[in-house]
């Protein structure tokens, strides 16, 4: 088991960055998500890390060996691919003891260790069948025993799910999360899928253009994004737009509002929809010391069963996204009411990213 | 679903015609194909000499004489010798060129891969003529038995074997899936290794189905054949043809069905290993 450090990680195609300066220090037992739409460079990231491709500069080090220049048959790393490219002329248990064999397990061990790696995966019992009489769900619990087998100093993960339904890609979720710190075994995963960062990350990398845009917590991320775009990738949020004036945020729609954080001229207010708290009017229940209140119309309704969203429009410009839980049948504004909006001080601000 | 009923009745019945027609067509091509075969295999248990419609009877007897021909032996043996170590020749160079020319983007690849393609496309009797030309005058010029020799005849069929070995390996590994050898890679095999325990076993059907068929072009070929041997060196379809300047019994009838169901018998054998159909 070990760590894996990346240190100034580029790869150039030539004039496209399809990675630049990535540094992460995944430490030992980590899973580690690298976050971000197609083509943001995260898959590019796994495979120098897997020695598929080989780095334009920086350095990858697994453990304490730099493998910047192995070729990915001396590197210890099992991926698991995203069509799970499972061998389809070998029986499952064959596909497992692949990784093995390969790496000059005893023949004697082999059997042992193959039962093992299925175990892990419940698959023990159809050890003797090929992968095409496998469903997806399947093939990939045999791509992952595979990848493991062998006792890799990490695990890389392909958008494991993304070719699973979606009931599946819930319970393989947990599964794969559940296995991953039973065995302690060094993650990484790429995935564009948000809540699959969500919910099996320890950290999260959003990938953007190549770079890395944000390194954190789930929490971090979601309370505390640092860019418009890293607001809008993880979760879902309003976006107001304004200017700070001696330390003051003004909309463009006119709207002051008190932030906590103060920057200088242009900058964006990014709002999560559950933060945001709905009054029948302007005067009731507002607290000037904690939030900023403003009055607005109800735009437009979206009935999504636990919660309602609801759109209201502040003035000609600005308009926010309120998430309202659905508590009781008759809860709820209708279009065109007049209603109170109101959100915290702590608002994440950023300067707006240039056009 | 009450609108759509007089407008599927029509397209059903339209569609009927068209899988009627087609049945038709390819019963006739079938039969267009297969007549020949079906006479030959007739006329090779006739019993009189001297073929003529209807026959007086019947009699295995030509096949007991085709077996008993020492000649056709010795051709059949010698045909299947030169088809065999061709066929290995041929493989051993088409599977590391259709690799270049699937895997690699090299100037001059089309020019290659056309090539190599080309003895499927010009006339045999150029193909035997051209290697009649070239060996003789390498004979001349290198004083090497090459002319009339085994391995002469060897080079020559190896040429045939070639543009069906490249054609149908090619096409197989068109269809591979290279995230496999990758994955072979991941789990620690050298390229080689992968190649070997992954790669080859993918593409086994194609390298089976280029192999069956370059087989049997160089087994049947007689244009190419004709310009290489020596006299008391003949091979099978060339001992048939000197045969038929002499005589006309159904002996040629009976060796033509033993050689097809040879050729039969190893497609068939062929096919319970690798489906080549999922290839050709």
């Amino acid at each position: 088991m070990a760590g894996v450090k990346l240190q100034g990680l580029s790869k150039h195609y030539g004039d496209f960055q399809a990675a630049e300066g990535v540094d992460l220090d995944i430490a030992d037992g980590e899973f580690l998500v690298l976050l971000g739409p197609s083509g943001c460079g995260k898959t590019t990231t796994l495979r120098m890390i897997a020695g598929f491709i080989e780095p334009t500069k920086g350095t990858v080090t697994i453990g304490d060996a730099d493998v910047t220049r192995l070729p990915p048959w001396k590197r210890s790393t099992g991926l698991v691919f995203q069509n799970y490219a499972l061998f389809p002329h070998l029986t499952v248990a064959q596909n497992v003891a692949f990784g093995l064999e390969m790496h000059k397990v005893p023949k004697a061990e082999i059997g042992g260790k193959v039962a093992t790696a299925l175990d892990l995966v419940q698959l023990g019992h159809l050890a003797d069948r090929y992968p095409r009489q496998m469903s997806g769900g399947q093939q990939q619990r045999v791509a992952l025993a595979r990848a493991l087998a062998f006792q890799p100093d990490v695990l890389l993960l392909d958008e494991p799910l993304s070719n699973l339904d979606a009931k599946l890609r819930h319970e393989v979720r947990h599964q794969i999360r559940n296995l991953q710190q039973r065995l302690g075994i060094t993650t990484v995963m790429v995935t564009h899928d948000q809540e699959e960062a969500l919910t099996m990350a320890d950290r999260m990398v959003v990938m953007k253009d190549g770079r890395i845009q944000q390194l954190g917590t789930q929490r971090e991320l979601y309370d505390d994004p640092t860019s418009e775009f890293v607001a809008s990738f993880v979760g879902r949020s309003s976006f107001i737009k304004g200017r700070f004036t001696d330390g003051r945020f003004v909309s463009h729609g006119g709207l002051a509002v008190e932030t906590e954080r103060r920057l200088t001229g242009e900058a964006v207010l990014a709002l999560r929809p559950e933060r945001i708290h709905l009054g029948a009017d302007a005067a009731s229940d507002a607290n000037p010391d904690t939030g900023n209140t403003y009055r607005g119309k109800v735009e437009s309704i979206s009935y999504l069963g636990s919660s309602i969203d609801v759109e209201v429009k502040l003035n000609e410009i600005d308009s926010v996204i309120a998430q309202v839980v659905n508590k009781s049948r008759e809860s709820g504004a209708s279009v065109g009411d007049e209603v109170s909006v109101t959100f915290p001080r702590d608002v994440p601000v950023f300067a707006a990213s240039p056009a | 679903m009450s609108t759509a009923g007089p407008s599927l009745g029509g397209m059903f019945s339209n569609r009927r015609i068209g899988r009627w027609t087609l049945n038709a067509f390819a019963t006739l091509a079938f039969v267009f194909a297969l007549l020949p075969l079906i006479f030959v295999t007739w006329l090779s248990f006739y019993e009189q000499e001297i073929p003529s419609f209807p026959p007086t009877g019947y009699s295995i007897r030509w096949y007991a004489q085709a077996i008993a021909n020492e000649r056709f032996i010795d051709a059949f043996i010698l045909s299947a010798q030169v088809g065999l170590v061709a066929t290995a020749i041929g493989l051993l160079l088409a599977i590391p060129a259709s690799i270049a020319l699937t895997r690699y983007a090299f100037t001059g690849r089309g020019a290659i891969n056309n090539l190599l393609l080309m003895p499927l496309v010009i006339p045999g009797i150029v193909l035997g003529f051209s290697l009649y030309i070239f060996q003789v005058e390498t004979t001349i010029a290198t004083e090497l038995p090459i002319m009339g020799s085994f391995w002469g005849l060897v080079f020559g069929h190896v040429l045939l074997v070639i543009p069906w070995s490249v054609r149908l390996i090619t096409a197989s590994l068109i269809g591979f899936d290279r995230t496999l050898e990758e994955a072979a890679m991941n789990l620690g095999a050298d390229p080689f290794t992968a190649f070997r325990r992954v790669t080859v076993p993918g593409i086994l059907p194609g390298i089976v189905a280029g192999a069956m068929f370059g087989f049997v072009s160089s087994f049947g070929n007689l244009e190419v054949s004709l310009f290489l041997v020596t006299p008391g060196q003949t091979t099978l379809p060339i001992a048939i043809l000197q045969y038929l300047e002499w005589k006309i019994d159904p002996t040629i009838a009976a060796i033509s069905v033993l050689q097809i169901l040879i050729i039969i018998a190893a497609m068939l054998i062929t096919d319970r290993f690798v489906r080549i159909s999922r290839v050709v």
